[in-house]
């Protein structure tokens, strides 16, 4: 057929070699098919995190919990998530250890404001539809594909469709729905769908059977769901492992992050193609009024600044600016002074809540956090915020005493502290665990100077010792390296402002291990003349025939050895009275407790497996060193901030 | 010690209490308690070209207590101030070692020792003997036997009598301490003393019965004569009003022993009006012997880098600015060579005893 359609067209007659084996133009317009997006994803499943079994599995728990956690901050609801992942049933025979198991079921439950009856299919079987594309809100979902792209990748491996229960208030009734997506045409095909009973008043729970693996480590779902604690310490999150294991990650701040308000573009670094669209769609009739109107900062006044620089009529008409006077009116909007882009659109995880959070999951001696003023790339407000956790906390530190218990001897040496520092990475509060070399954060923990702060760091590695690096964006828009939100793209603004924000860290922690090594070699120094002192006061007794006040000499020369030690001073910095050292927003940690912004842990007990209703924290048993801390810290911060203003008056 | 005889603490006791009542008397002032110790260097002596011997200068260095970098040094000293006070009390003396290894133990509830090895004790006796001005044998810590004695010389050590004509051609080994409460000196006949470098040469001389034959003592401290020598030479010397010749290697060596013997060491100067003999002679080998005595070029031995360097200091040295000694160590760095007195072996056997020794004594062939 193709063919005899090729003839009658071909009018030529152009002698060629091998006229049989080509494709004619017409042949090949035959050919073309529209690609569904569903075709194309299950084609290219890597790109939405579905690579390997093991990645599917967290990408599934992701997504839903992702989804679970947006829309309780947006209905203004604390969220309270459940995360059960189970080896899926096999037919009859008893089901494989988790460590060996091909397929599970993920169950993840909200006390989110639930989904209507009617948008159910729609949000769970059609990739790219969503609440959050088409506008430029912090979330952590975006594009609309993720809980979709994970009930297909269900549907591709196991054929199992997913499972939907969601109900809007108390007085609404909770629907069931089994949907799977028909990839052809990119649409929701429909089950099952019915009223139920269902205890919780309100919320969504999503179940999905996929093919995939259980192996704990580094970027496993346990990992994820950590990381998700320490960036979200206003959700209490409860993981049920598929080794029966139940994981609570508590609430410790009672109080939602701000709600981020919805904004507009700003006009600094908007690339000229989105400015043109814009031009092009703006229900403005004016040019001043699409300035004013469609772009955040930009008031009659300046709107009318740029037109002038422009040299274009505050009234002409948007759409019928093309060529060189779009071109003049994108340099003149670059040239202009511009406010920058409102901060309340992003929220930023706060330098507190950080703290809390670090220090919440991560042993150590040190915690500081430092939230950045927000900053723009491309047009799209952003926020960095870093954080350090540093040390192996004083327990451990106590359990392993630092110097080996026989001196060493000559061409002995001690053994090298090789470990590097962990980077975890989060955008928009969700942890990032996979394609680390290859964002922007990563980046520029690699560039930021660690040596000045007395960390070690060979040339091009990250920095050494037991330290976790902690670094978040905040923004409308997170640019990410792909569709699979694992790496940040890396853009010199937002590199930079991640670098500020380390640095200050950096400085913080340098000044923690300065003081912290002045301290101790005070300490050492004045534990070495307490040795001397004894031996001198003994030969002196001896040289005096034994007729010597020897407590009233020791007393004395200990006077003086302290005087010349730095006295009072030491003990202060050992981890007597005294805030964090006058560091803001950091915690510091001495085995006799922290002292700084510390978090009181409620229920920190019950996640040991104790009864939470036990009145626990009267017990002298577990963790003394985390216990005392807790009065202490309560007086401690506010100490700290007595101090804090004390100190600034004095200044 | 555990029944210390209740005497009265002697002189050098007292002495070194006194390093308890320094840290006493600074701990009731709340200061820093300090040691001043004279320092031990070429910096700090002066020669008394008057009394022909070191001097030990003025300059001190403070050690004190509670400084890092001192703190355990001077912990370390009143350790061994006290151990020597022990011998004291006990009457007893020892050794280096010995004074190490009683004051070494571990400090209490750390992993640290008060000395980690004798070099760390050894300069701080020094410290102590320069510091309290009492010579070591006064602080009754000894260094190994290390000199022998022949000759027309009777002593008496511990109550034994020592007749050293009497004892073969291996003589009396001369102990370290010789002061007159271990040693006495009960009578010496000789007409001088004959102080000889090395043990080869002083066997060929007690073998040859040299010492007889020139009434002579023949003293040796097998090198770098030990304090016991050099002390008991003084004291014959002094006593019997009897002079003193060196005899050593023609090098470097040999005139810097010379010289401790005759001015004393740089190291321990305070000791020189103790030990010093500075009326002693050099006799030889001298850099014009082997002109003198036909000694072929060939049994000399070339001066290394080492030497030529040594001898240039030598040059510069107060005690040897007298125009005899410049020219003695001129033409030994203008021959580029050096002898040993092994090489006089090269004419005869007993060239030593039966020609050189008498020659030079006849001719008075010496150097001051
Ligand atoms: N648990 C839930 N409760 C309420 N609404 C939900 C829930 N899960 C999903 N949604 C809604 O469904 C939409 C689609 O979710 P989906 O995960 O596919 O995309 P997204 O979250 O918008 O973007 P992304 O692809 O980046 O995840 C969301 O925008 C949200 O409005
Ligand atoms: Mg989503």
């Amino acid at each position: 057929m193709s063919t005899s359609l090729a003839k009658t067209t071909t009018t030529e007659k152009i002698p060629t070699a091998e006229p049989k084996a080509t494709v004619s133009a017409a042949e090949m317009g035959a050919r073309q098919r529209e690609i569904s997006v569903s075709e194309f994803f299950t084609k290219n499943r890597h790109l939405l995190g579905f690579d390997n079994p093991r990645k599917a599995l967290l990408t599934c728990v992701k997504e839903a919990v992702d989804n679970a956690l947006d829309a309780a901050e947006e209905a203004g609801i604390l969220p309270d998530v459940l995360v059960k992942v189970e080896v899926a049933p096999s037919n009859g025979s008893a089901p494989p250890p988790a460590s060996q198991a091909t397929r599970f079921r993920v169950t993840v439950t909200d006390n989110g404001p639930g989904i209507v009856r009617q948008q159910i299919p729609p949000i769970f079987a059609k990739l790219l539809y969503g609440s959050k594309f088409h506008r430029l809100r912090m979330s952590r979902g975006q594009q609309g594909i993720g809980i979709s792209a994970a009930g297909m990748y269900a549907q591709l491996t196991t054929g199992k469709p997913v499972q939907i229960i969601s109900r809007t208030g108390a007085r609404a009734a909770a629907h069931y729905f089994e949907v799977q997506i028909d990839t052809k045409k990119n649409e929701p095909r429909i089950f099952e769908n019915k009223k139920i009973d269902w205890k919780p008043p309100r919320g969504t729970q999503v179940t999905l059977e996929i093919e995939g693996r259980y192996q704990k480590g580094r970027a496993s779902v346990d990992e994820y769901l950590e990381q998700v604690a320490i960036a979200n310490p206003h959700v209490n999150l409860v993981y049920l492992t598929p080794e029966g294991e139940t994981r609570e990650y508590p609430r410790t701040i009672h109080e939602l992050p701000p709600q981020p308000k919805e904004i507009k573009p700003h006009p600094y670094g908007i690339e000229f193609g989105i400015l043109l669209r814009m031009l092009h769609d703006t229900k403005s009739h004016s040019l001043s009024g699409f300035l004013a109107g469609d772009f955040s900062r930009v008031s009659a006044a300046v709107a009318q600044e740029i037109c002038k620089t422009a040299k274009l009529s505050l009234n002409a008409r948007p759409r019928n600016i093309h060529g060189e006077d779009a071109e003049a009116l994108y340099k003149a909007i670059q040239a202009t002074k511009i406010m920058a882009p409102p901060s309340n659109c992003v929220s930023p995880i706060g330098e507190k809540a950080i703290l809390h959070g670090l220090y919440k999951q991560i042993k150590g001696d040190f915690y500081t956090a430092v939230t950045r003023p927000p900053s723009v790339y491309r047009g799209n407000p952003f926020v960095i915020e870093a954080g350090l956790a540093y040390g192996k906390g004083p327990e451990q530190a106590a359990a392993a005493p630092e110097a080996p218990a026989a001196p060493l001897a000559e061409g002995e040496q001690r053994e090298d502290d090789s470990e590097l520092a962990r980077v975890i990475r989060y955008a928009n509060r969700v942890p990032l665990l996979y394609q680390q070399s290859a964002c922007a954060t990563f980046k520029a923990v690699l560039e930021t100077a660690w040596r000045n702060y007395g960390i070690a760091q060979s040339k091009g590695a990250l920095p050494g010792g037991p330290m976790v690096v902690f670094v978040h964006m905040a923004s409308v828009w997170v640019p990410f390296t792909s569709e699979s939100k694992e790496a940040i793209a890396d853009y010199d603004e937002i590199r930079k402002e991640i670098k500020l924000g380390l640095q200050e860290c950096g400085r913080r922690l340098g000044m923690f291990l300065r003081r912290r090594e002045r301290a101790k070699s005070e300490f050492r120094r004045r534990n070495i003349f307490e040795l001397y002192i004894e031996e001198v006061v003994e030969a002196c007794a001896r040289l005096k025939g034994g007729k010597l006040a020897k407590e009233k000499l020791k007393t004395q020369l200990q006077k003086i050895a302290t005087k010349r030690t730095g006295g009072a001073r030491t003990d202060e910095i050992l981890g007597g009275d005294g805030g964090p050292e006058g560091l803001p927003h950091s915690i510091i940690v001495t085995p006799e407790g922290p002292e700084g912004e510390a978090p009181v842990l409620p229920g920190a007990e019950a996640s040991d497996g104790a009864p939470a209703e036990a009145p626990a924290p009267k017990t002298e048993k577990a963790a003394p060193g985390r216990r005392k801390g807790k009065a202490k810290a309560a007086r401690a911060t506010k100490a700290a901030r007595s101090t804090k203003t004390a100190k600034r008056k004095r200044r | 010690m555990a029944q210390a005889k209740v005497k009265s603490p002697g002189p050098v006791e007292k002495k070194l209490v006194g390093v308890a009542d320094t840290v006493i008397v600074a701990a009731d002032k709340s200061k820093d308690p300090t040691l001043s110790i004279p320092v031990r260097s070429l910096a700090n002596v002066n020669f008394n070209e008057k009394r022909g011997i070191i001097e030990m200068g003025k300059r001190k260095q403070a050690r004190t207590f509670f400084n890092v970098g001192m703190a355990k040094k001077f912990m370390q000293t009143v350790l061994v101030a006290d151990a020597l006070a022990e011998l004291q009390r006990a009457g007893l003396t020892t050794s280096l070692r010995e004074i190490y290894y009683r004051t070494k133990h571990t400090m209490k509830d750390s992993h640290e020792n008060t000395f980690d090895n004798q070099n760390e004790s050894d300069p701080l006796i020094e410290d102590l003997e320069v510091t309290l001005a009492a010579l070591r044998e006064e602080l009754h810590v000894r260094a190994e036997n290390a000199g022998s004695i022949v000759g027309p010389v009777v002593l008496a050590d511990d109550g034994d009598r020592v007749d050293c004509a009497r004892l073969g051609k291996g003589g009396y080994s001369v102990p370290s301490i010789v002061e007159p409460e271990f040693i006495e000196i009960r009578r010496c006949t000789a007409d001088f003393i004959l102080l000889v470098e090395k043990g080869t040469q002083w066997n060929r001389l007690s073998e040859d019965k040299f010492w007889r034959r020139y009434n002579c003592v023949l003293l040796t401290g097998n090198g770098q004569p030990p304090r016991g020598v050099r002390r008991l030479a003084r004291r014959l010397h002094e006593e019997y009003k009897i002079p003193v010749y060196v005899l050593v290697d023609n090098d470097p060596w040999g005139y810097y022993i010379y010289s401790v013997v005759k001015q004393g060491s740089i190291n321990l100067a305070f000791e020189s009006q103790r030990m010093a003999i500075p009326k002693a002679k050099f006799i030889g080998l001298s850099s014009a012997d082997p002109d003198h005595y036909g000694l072929p070029r060939n049994v000399g031995i070339k001066l290394n880098d080492k030497d030529i360097g040594r001898a240039k200091e030598l040059l510069k040295y107060r005690w040897f600015q007298k125009k005899d000694w410049q020219e003695e160590i001129k033409r030994m760095l203008a021959s580029g060579l050096k002898y040993e007195l092994d090489a006089l072996a090269n004419k005869d056997f007993r060239y030593l005893t039966k020609t050189y020794l008498p020659r030079k004594l006849k001719e008075q062939d010496w150097l001051d």
